[in-house]
């Protein structure tokens, strides 16, 4: 329903019906910021980012009251999300287990159901006529809901990381971090360490999203296609888990999820990360133009 | 309700006649290619460089054998840092989790204190199997630093003068020592060449880098080997010759030795060892990454981090280490066989020459007992372990009889044992007929 207040709205702020590339791109922008608006606004989204803040919130307690006696000696030797033995030393590493915690599963999930509802919602609702009736054109279009889906995977992660940072202060104490390799640094270089992580963990996701779109212009059910992106994306899970299979993992598109760790060594291990972040590129790519080539050429009948 | 057809002008269509079905369908064609080409051209990349990375041998001139040997001898690159991978594969049987090495698994459990803090013999019997990355850095005799890069965490021994730390991230523990004074002598002798375990781990995880490797064969080798330089590869980016050794005996499992030599320094950057059996190289560790310039000093300073428990190895420590070391004894020579590992190395006695060298030592009745399958094993014994050894040892060995008696035999890709009812232990990198033949000869 606000799908259509939202077109409409859109349409009333750029009235020019000449298709002048100028206002066609003016037209572009505001399709951005509407559609960022509109997912932002929904109910839906934001009980999406509650889930995902009360994940550090729930490790914290649980590590808090796990070791709350005796002074912390969290001798867990490995067990658990990665990082965990390090939480009751310091806070911010909430944000690293938190983020290696959501990373597997809630984020990518959070993910397919904005990505999949992104095009086939607005099908399914019968409002994707409307914003095709604006002379914006539809790679534009598409182009808006990629990057509002790339927005959200970036309020999800920093939601993430924020509320751990929070519920770290609160608990545990902050100070000078312990880098894996058994280096010290200061808190604030571990802060931006923090920061290039939850940027990492956000272009994690960027391959997830580009599929997730794909999947949206392949039907007009919004569910469907929220269902066949995360069963797309457990089912490729399952699939890096088997060793038998080593000979394709390398390119699967979770396969390097959690590389984002190396940013925690001493000297930094770029290996992974950048082999992660190129695979994603080349998901982004694959899967986006090839919404690109199903949504302009179908037929929209609703 | 109307169609509503794609808009040409805005959207950037091929032509700008919308109607028709035969252009709107090369259309589509045209525009589903761009996916097909992206995917195409990404995997034709993927295919070509991994192609190309094991052909452009690098033109080098002629070298003969002995003056490459010559040129790694007198390689005194003191600082090098760089990352390593190695590959294992001993071709042993998959152990199932839980039953991995039986009775022994929770011995060395108990030892270690709650396993809290992952000795470093542990992290040495992980690097036996398969793929790890390891990063070094090395400035000088008495300063080294390694690190196993884990998934999310990383196993760091630093070693800086004569203290030495190791740091497991994982459990957030330290292990301090102090450093031996004479780092690397004295470990060619025999012809260990799986490492030691025991109390010298750090040092045995140090011995995986690719100069102590080669510096190993190059001792353990004499008039029954071949030495040829196998033309050059280029390993690390860096071009290298290929020194190739092979075993002329013919009872050796070895197939042959690769060691990519680099050609300016004379630094080995890469060993292989193939089983005569092939398949995929039972050890391959090579640098992926290497220079040769002066590390940070700051990479071999190491101050306990806060919060980390801290295990300090003096007398009381080293003896407890040793005795978990003996709880691991009595799984590895039956799992690895390697030679060295195991039992008391003054109790072995070596037969053969060269490569076809076999070690024999009793390993007391105990273990003939459990081998033949009926064995309460030892102090630890349980009714349900033992019946988990027998069924274990079923999977790993097979029965063999001979002159000797009887007994079973343990295999892998390159090394077997033979360990016979009466308690004896015949071990060598040579093939199952070889060792027979000793048990027979030695009865």
């Amino acid at each position: 329903m606000s799908r259509a207040e939202a077109a409409d709205a859109g349409a009333t702020a750029a009235p020019a019906p000449a298709p002048a590339p100028a206002a066609a791109r003016r037209w572009g922008l505001s399709l951005l910021l509407s559609e960022v608006t509109t997912t932002f606004r929904r109910w839906r989204t934001l009980a999406l980012l509650g889930v995902l803040a009360a994940v550090p919130i729930l490790i914290g307690i649980a590590v808090k009251i796990e070791t709350g006696g005796d002074g912390g000696d969290g001798g867990h030797g490995g067990g658990g999300p990665a990082f965990i033995s390090q939480v009751t030393n310091n806070g911010l590493f909430l944000v690293f287990t938190s983020l290696a915690a959501t990373l597997p599963f809630f984020l990518p999930m959070a993910i397919g159901v904005i990505a999949g509802d992104s095009v086939a919602g607005e099908a399914g609702s019968g409002t994707l006529r409307y914003l095709l009736v604006a002379p914006a054109g539809r790679t534009r279009l598409l182009l808006a809901k990629y990057a509002t889906t790339m927005a959200f995977c970036f309020a999800a992660t920093l939601v993430v990381a924020v509320s751990a940072l929070a519920v770290g202060a609160l608990l545990f104490p902050l100070g000078e971090v312990t880098l894996i390799s058994g280096t010290t640094i200061g808190f604030g270089e571990g802060l931006l360490r923090a920061l290039a992580i939850a940027a990492v963990v956000a272009l994690s996701l960027v391959g997830v999203a580009a599929l997730g779109l794909f999947v949206s212009t392949l039907t007009t059910s919004g569910v469907a296609a929220m269902a066949t992106t995360v069963g797309l994306l457990i089912t490729v899970q399952i699939l890096d888990q088997f060793p038998q299979l080593s000979a394709i993992q390398p390119y699967l598109f979770p396969h390097y999820w959690l590389s984002f760790a190396d940013l925690l060594r001493d000297p930094v291990y770029w290996d992974q990360v950048l082999r992660n972040l190129g695979l994603q590129a080349l998901y982004a790519a694959v899967f986006g133009s090839a919404a690109w080539a199903r949504f302009t050429t179908k037929d929209i009948t609703v | 309700m109307a169609r509503i057809q794609p808009t040409p002008d805005t959207d950037g269509a091929a032509g700008p006649d919308g109607d028709g079905g035969g252009t709107g369908r090369r259309r589509k064609a045209v525009r589903y290619a761009v996916p097909v080409a992206v995917a195409g051209v990404a995997a034709a990349t993927i295919g070509i460089t991994s192609a190309f990375a094991g052909t452009g041998d690098p033109d080098l001139p002629k070298i003969s054998a002995q003056d490459l040997i010559a040129k790694m001898a007198q390689s005194d690159t003191q600082r090098i840092s760089g990352t390593v991978k190695i590959s294992t594969d001993l071709g042993l049987p998959s152990l199932p989790s839980g039953a991995s090495f039986g009775a022994d698994g929770q011995g060395g459990k108990g030892g270690g204190k709650g396993g809290a803090a992952p000795s470093p013999e542990s992290k040495l019997t992980e690097l036996l199997s398969g793929t790890h990355t390891l990063r070094v850095a090395a400035d000088g005799p008495d300063k080294q630093r390694l690190s196993l890069v884990e998934r999310a965490a990383e196993y760091s021994v630093i070693r800086n003068g004569d203290q030495l730390w190791a740091y497991d991230s994982a459990s957030n523990t330290v292990h301090h020592s102090k450093a031996p004074q004479a780092p690397a002598e004295g470990k060619g002798k025999g012809k260990d060449k799986g490492g030691k375990g025991g109390q010298d781990a750090p040092k045995g995880l140090e011995a995986a880098s690719p100069q102590e490797l080669a510096k190993k064969v190059l001792a353990a080798s004499d008039e029954s080997t071949s030495i040829t330089v196998g033309g050059t590869a280029k390993v690390a980016g860096r071009d290298a010759y290929q020194l190739v050794i092979k075993p002329k005996q013919g009872e050796s499992t070895v197939g042959s030795v690769r060691i990519a030599v680099d050609a300016k320094s004379g630094v080995p950057l890469k060993f292989t060892l193939a089983a005569k059996s092939g398949g995929k190289a039972v050890v391959d560790a090579g640098f992926t990454k290497v220079d040769f310039g002066k590390p940070a000093a700051d990479t071999f300073a190491f101050t306990p981090p806060k919060g980390a428990k801290v295990t300090e190895a003096d007398g009381k420590d080293a003896g407890k280490g040793a005795g978990a070391g003996r709880d691991h004894k009595n799984a590895l020579p039956e799992a690895l066989g390697l030679p060295g590992v195991g039992g008391d190395a003054s109790g072995a006695k070596v037969t053969g020459e060269g490569w076809a060298s076999i070690a024999q030592f009793s390993a007391g009745k105990d273990a003939g007992a459990a081998v033949a399958g009926k064995g309460k094993s030892g102090a630890k014994g349980g009714e349900k372990n033992a019946a988990d050894a027998g069924a274990l040892l079923d999977s790993l060995g097979g029965k063999v009889s001979g002159g000797f008696g009887s007994g079973r035999v343990f295999s892998t890709k390159i090394v077997n044992a033979l360990v016979t009812d009466d308690g004896k232990v015949f071990v060598g990198a040579v093939s199952k007929d070889a060792l027979v033949k000793a048990a027979n000869a030695a009865k």
